[in-house]
């Protein structure tokens, strides 16, 4: 087919509802007889709860309840004791919103406190192994420190960081018998339905979860967290639907954090600068009452050839709330430690930081042995340099205007091309309309447009005669939207089902002796428009092969499975370029300009997908230059809980930034030739800007945010 | 302070200093020749929103955020931080952008607002929200109406002369997905336009 | 937020009449909304002065006269204003964002409150929220604390950078209570926190701020901001500065500079102004008068920086407005 409707710039199917306030967010549901429902959270980190004084409060006007009984539902974290600052001990329901904020203002909790600690670096805190993310050796890489020539040895932190989407997380549940419904901020509606239902107690099948539209995420609403459970729960308890939205400040303890890190990474080198030996070792705070580790330990294992690498991970269990996982989690802060090393060992044996990347690039996984589907890192490598201006990179400190000192720095970027399998429903209207549906979720990247491009492209039919549904779970079944997973996967089952139901009305066709395509060889038809046509035949609409065998639709529900990657190891790659300005006198770092070159595979949407990778490279100069969750560590409690405190970039932070992806679908990897863009896209971009840094300045920052008192 | 130190019952001094000053006036209405009105009983407000009178009873703590989400119905414009550090709740209040959050409706009665649900005219999206799909200046769409209402006050104001300049006049819209250079393409756009 | 009664005044008597049974004035209210709804304030009576006539922008030969009620976002872009008196202008549009800019009142501004995170927090001990109680802010997380003016009672940095304009050009305080009308400095008017933070200012109960007034001169026209923080935008400042210079004949006649972000108060450098004045303006003089812009500082454990940060942004400042050479 000539025009393709995948690979097209096309303008978000739904953005017309997003410019005019129509897109709903769960917030927005209001159903009648709502009753609000505020959380009443902990002012201690570790304390046994002795009671809680709710008399005040229920005898303020409006108030319906104040539940304080958490008996009746699972959570993850035991009952009756506190086990971080922030902790939901208590709702407070009400009529209006004003009611409810006031009545959980009154509530007194009173408890017991115990000793808490926690700061990963207090003494008493002790690291203990991750379960998830094994110790791993290949070769001698301590004998590879010792024999160098070239060494270095360093330690990083990364500070914890909160998600902060703009939309705060928000449940409506509503019973109606023994079935709920619940409009939910989540980035996987099946998911939360599970888990509540099992929270609940009750049957899966009576719980349906809503979420047509999310305001941001990030990975915060992709499990399901306490509030949404006890927004369910309390609903239930007081026989109304109840609308449950958390505050700013309770997002910093209630939907999870990228947790604080603190690295060591040593590398030896040959004064070629290949490298010899890496060690790596890693440590993340975690809940006590859950562990949570990220894949930090990944590219440092895997990116470059190493004959001799060894990596631990150990978490350190404190009295925290749970981590969960942040864009481009655990990857982008092992890679701001490798990847600013790579700009240290390229100082040090003086070879330009791109052409020593290319002298250490791997052709196949180096922890799996397994050749990449598709391997353009170089590539990326390459075409970054040259569409930069690498080139005009100057020694450190040597460029300066006026008070500006001026500096380029890079860093490459990986990340796994996660997939699952994922279901997808399409269905041919005989009107000459088409339905695609997952029960799929869209945080912003443009799930329903993608489905839509894929699924004309499949059917034979224009995009704007294609519907896509997602966010509902009572469709097909659908992973959670998450990973850079979402358009590799579900992009593959729409693909599939839109096959599979333009293959039935062929098939029909061509067996229907009515048809102008009696006969045809079906591998010889093609739809176009929704008009089917094969060499020597004549042509037809669907509608009209489906009307005279009376039916108004025909669908087709296929799932779709990824391989199981044991030949060949699916991976994205990218690089990304910083420019930056540091003020001489007053530290003041600021972007002036970024480019990240990408491979994902076949770029479904090049203007969306423009879109989400400045999105990352956003988030990154986030994390390289702002954010930072403060906590007082003497009582636990985040002291810049809002976000005015807890500062990401605002428009005046942020400059025309580029972003390109190489051409080439990975049809090794799925069947639309796609991998995924989320989390690459933030990935090298800490490391590219502290690169930058030291380029300017000379001084290495190995500590994030690089903040101006780190470089006066 | 808690670490190392035996188990201790806290729990006075905690809720104590939480509870200073809570005892609630609402009654003894000032004999000034002002008008007031108790929290509780509500206050009448009556305002035109999109060109659409509303007489509404509220209680006196609502904001005009709230008035709008809760009691009008009118979700379009979000709340994201209800402290006035992010800009989502951005309407127009007599003709100029204003943070919805951080401000009583009952001080409003009588007032002229404009908010996302009300800009586009006879079924025209406004240039700005044109431009916003052409540029796609937004991905999750949640910052979006404050930005475009934003948007709106920012050309209104005629600080649109260059890229550095709407960057700085626009700052006080949060967009956590980073579709910045694309809001600031858009507002470009329509500034050219209007 | 806890109930209240609200009262709109519809006269300045009604106000004052309102104030003093104890009503607490709401103009912007981007202050007050934002602190009752943490419940840090919890006024039983809410009075509306935004119906009263304190609106207007009057520049005489000598002095600037602004009323209480004028939107931070007017008074900044009144072209006398932009061109006699730029400092603050500077200064108001370099705070907050303009949506706050369009509600937030002159008024408010110089009476809005700490930023302190713990002040904030009605869970944390805080001496000016709840004196007595101790100040949480000295041993604990205080980058944006200040090095200046604090006590053992409080380190909290005053917010505004308007004020910080305003105590640079010796601006007045007009005050009208049903006793009559008071004069007062700004500078006097915003108070140290000392042995008694939660007396934040010298304003009597029930009295009204009814404008400013701002001597202008020479040096007022010659005279800018320069706000240092983490964020480009919409950000309080780590330090700031606000000078203004009459320079003729290559002399420094007179010399205006104020801090802002380090101090618990805005924060007047007298004796940088002395080294300053009768010299000739010129790269060495900026260091070496601004090597004693945070003279008497006692830094905390979480933002020493700000020492070094306060001089660099004084002559900064002093080399943007005198010239670099
Ligand atoms: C997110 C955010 C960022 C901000 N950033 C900055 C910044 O960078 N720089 C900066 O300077 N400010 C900043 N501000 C603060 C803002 O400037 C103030 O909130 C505002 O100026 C207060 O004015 P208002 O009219 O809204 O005051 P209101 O909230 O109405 O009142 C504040 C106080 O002043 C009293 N008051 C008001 N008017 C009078 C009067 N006429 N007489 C007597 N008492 C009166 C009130 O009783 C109240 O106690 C920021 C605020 C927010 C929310
Ligand atoms: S909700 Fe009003 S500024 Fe964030
Ligand atoms: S589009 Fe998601 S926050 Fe702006």
């Amino acid at each position: 087919m000539t025009d393709m409707a995948t690979g097209t710039p096309l303008s978000r199917v739904d953005g017309l509802l997003k410019v005019t306030g129509g897109a709903d967010y769960a917030a927005d549901h209001n159903p009648p007889g709502l009753l609000h429902a505020v959380l009443v959270t902990s002012t201690v980190s570790r304390a046994t709860i002795t009671g809680i004084d709710t008399a005040k409060a229920r005898a303020l006007p409006g108030v319906a309840d104040v539940i304080t009984d958490f008996g009746g539902v699972k959570l993850p974290f035991p009952a009756g004791e506190i086990s971080f600052f922030g902790q939901p001990v208590a709702i407070a329901l009400a009529g209006t919103l004003q009611q409810a904020q006031h009545a959980a203002s009154v509530v007194a909790v009173r408890v017991t406190e115990k000793p808490a600690v926690t700061s990963m670096d207090d003494r008493q805190a002790i690291a203990v192994p991750s379960e998830e993310v094994a110790d791993y050796a290949r070769g001698d890489a301590d004998a590879a420190l010792k024999a160098g020539p070239i060494v270095l040895d360093n330690s990083f932190t990364v500070a914890r960081e909160n998600h902060n989407p703009m939309e705060l997380p928000a449940t409506v549940a509503q019973w109606s018998g023994d079935e709920l419904t619940v409009w939910d901020k989540t980035q996987w509606v099946q998911g939360t339905g599970k888990h509540i239902a099992a929270a609940l107690d009750v049957p899966e099948s009576s719980v349906r979860v809503i979420c047509p539209f999310i305001g941001g995420a990030f990975g915060s609403a992709g499990r399901t967290w306490p509030h949404q459970v006890l927004a369910a729960y309390a609903a239930r308890r007081v026989k109304r639907p109840v609308k449950l939205v958390l505050t700013r400040k309770q997002m910093y303890s209630g939907v999870g954090y990228r947790p604080e890190s603190r690295q060591r990474l040593a590398l030896a080198a040959g004064a070629d600068g290949r490298i010899t030996g890496i060690v790596h070792e890693l440590k993340t705070e975690t809940a006590r009452y859950e562990a949570y580790s990220e894949d930090a330990a990944e590219l440092p294992k895997m990116l470059y050839t190493s004959p001799n690498v060894r990596s631990t991970y150990r978490l350190v269990p404190v009295d925290v709330s749970a981590g969960t996982f942040m864009r481009g989690p655990g990857f982008v802060t092992g890679a701001f430690a490798l990847e600013s090393t790579l700009d240290e060992l390229a100082e040090r044996v003086d070879i330009d930081p791109v052409e020593l990347r290319l002298r250490n690039v791997a052709d196949r996984n180096q922890i799996t042995g397994t050749p990449f589907t598709q391997e353009r890192f170089a590539d990326c490598l390459r075409r970054g340099a040259e569409a930069f201006g690498w080139a005009r990179r100057r020694p450190p400190k040597a460029r300066r205007e006026g008070n500006l000192l001026i500096g380029m720095g890079m860093a490459s970027a990986a990340h796994p091309n996660y997939m699952s399998a994922a279901s997808a429903v399409a269905r041919i209207n005989a009107d000459g309309t088409a339905v695609v549906a997952s029960a799929t979720a869209d945080m912003g990247p443009g799930t329903a447009t993608a489905m839509s491009q894929l699924a004309a492209d499949g059917l034979g039919l224009p995009v704007a005669k294609v519907r896509a549904m997602l966010g509902d779970s009572t469709l097909p079944t659908a992973p959670m939207h998450a990973g850079s997973a979402t358009l590799a996967s579900i992009g593959s089952a729409v693909h599939t089902a839109s096959v599979a139901v333009r293959d039935a009305v062929v098939r029909m066709a061509v067996l229907d002796p009515a048809s102008p395509l009696y006969q045809a060889d079906p591998a010889t038809v093609t739809v176009h428009n929704g008009v089917m046509s094969a060499p020597g035949h004549g042509s037809e609409r669907y509608g009209d092969v489906l009307r005279r065998h009376g039916k108004d639709s025909i669908d087709s529900t296929q799932t779709w499975k990824p391989g199981d990657g044991k030949k060949a190891s699916s991976y994205e790659f990218g690089a990304v370029f910083a420019e930056v300005s540091v003020d001489i006198r007053l530290g003041l770092v600021r972007i002036r300009r970024m480019r990240g070159v990408y491979d994902i595979g076949r770029v479904v949407n090049p203007k969306l997908a423009h879109s989400q990778a400045i999105g990352g490279l956003v988030g990154g100069i986030g994390m390289a230059l702002l954010e930072s969750t403060a906590r007082d560590h003497r009582d636990g409690r985040i002291v810049n809980a809002n976000m005015a405190d807890y500062l990401v970039p605002v428009h005046a932070d942020v400059p025309d930034l580029e972003a390109e992806f190489l051409d080439g679908a990975d049809t090794a990897s799925t069947p639309i030739g796609v991998k995924g863009a989320a989390e690459l896209v933030i990935i090298g971009v800490p490391a590219a800007i502290a690169n930058a840094v030291y380029n300017a300045t000379g001084v290495r920052v190995r500590d994030l945010p690089i903040t101006l008192d780190k470089l006066l | 302070m808690a670490q190392g130190t035996p188990e201790s019952d806290r729990s006075l001094t905690l809720t104590r200093r939480q509870f200073v000053g809570a005892v609630t006036t609402t009654a003894g209405l000032a004999t000034t020749g002002g008008s007031a009105s108790a929290t509780e009983d509500g206050v009448p407000v009556s305002l035109t929103v999109n060109g659409k009178h509303h007489a509404v009873v509220v209680d006196a703590r609502t904001s005009l955020l709230d008035l709008l989400r809760e009691d009008l119905q009118l979700t379009g414009t979000h709340k994201g931080c209800d402290q006035g550090a992010c800009g989502a709740c951005t309407v127009l209040l007599d003709g100029r952008r204003i943070n919805s959050c951080l401000t009583l409706a009952v001080m409003h009665d009588g007032a002229e607002l404009t908010t996302i649900e009300g800009l586009a005219e006879g079924g025209e999206l406004h240039p700005l929200q044109r431009a916003f799909i052409d540029t796609d200046a937004f991905q999750c769409g949640y910052c979006t109406a404050g930005q475009i209402m934003s948007g709106v006050g920012c050309i209104r104001e005629g600080h649109c002369g260059s890229g550095t300049e709407i960057r700085e006049w626009m700052s006080g819209n949060i967009c956590r997905c980073g579709a910045y250079q694309n809001i600031v393409a858009a507002v470009q756009q329509a500034a050219k336009e209007s | 937020m806890y109930p209240f009664t609200f009262i709109k005044a519809p006269t300045e008597s009604a106000a004052l009449a309102a104030g003093a049974q104890g009503g607490k004035y709401i103009a912007g209210g981007t202050t007050l909304v934002d602190l009752m709804r943490e419940t840090v304030e919890r006024p039983g009576k809410v009075v509306d002065i935004t119906a009263l006539p304190y609106r207007e922008i009057e520049s005489g030969p000598s002095a600037l006269r602004v009323g209480a009620l004028v939107r931070m976002a007017d008074l900044a872009a009144h072209p006398v204003v932009r061109s006699r008196f730029p400092v603050i202008s500077q200064a108001l549009e370099l705070s907050a964002s303009a949506q706050l800019r369009n509600m937030a009142t002159i008024g408010g501004n110089i009476m809005q409150r700490p930023r302190c995170l713990y002040f904030r927090d009605v869970t944390a001990a805080c001496n000016r929220r709840a004196p007595g109680t101790g100040c949480a802010a000295i041993g604990g997380e205080n980058r944006g604390h200040a090095v200046l003016g604090t006590s053992d009672q409080c380190v909290a940095t005053h917010p505004s950078d308007l004020a910080v304009a305003l105590v640079a050009l010796d601006a007045v305080v007009l005050l009208r209570s049903r006793d009559g009308d008071r004069r007062i400095p700004v500078a006097e008017f915003i108070r140290r926190p000392g042995t008694t933070p939660d007396k934040e200012h010298d304003l009597r109960p029930g009295e009204l701020i009814v404008g400013i007034e701002v001597p202008g001169g020479a040096h007022t026209a010659r005279s800018g901001y320069l706000k240092v923080r983490d964020r480009q935008s919409y950000e309080f400042a780590l330090a700031s500065a606000a000078v203004a210079l009459d320079i003729r004949d290559g002399v420094i006649r007179d010399a205006r500079v104020a801090v802002g972000g380090v101090a618990t108060v805005p924060w007047r450098l007298s004796d940088v102004e002395r080294l300053l004045i009768g010299k000739a303006p010129g790269a060495e003089l900026w260091a070496a008068a601004s090597a004693h812009a945070a003279d008497g500082a006692k830094p905390l454990h979480g933002n020493g920086f700000k020492v070094e940060l306060a001089k660099r942004t004084v002559e900064r400042q002093l080399a943007s407005i005198g010239g670099a050479a």
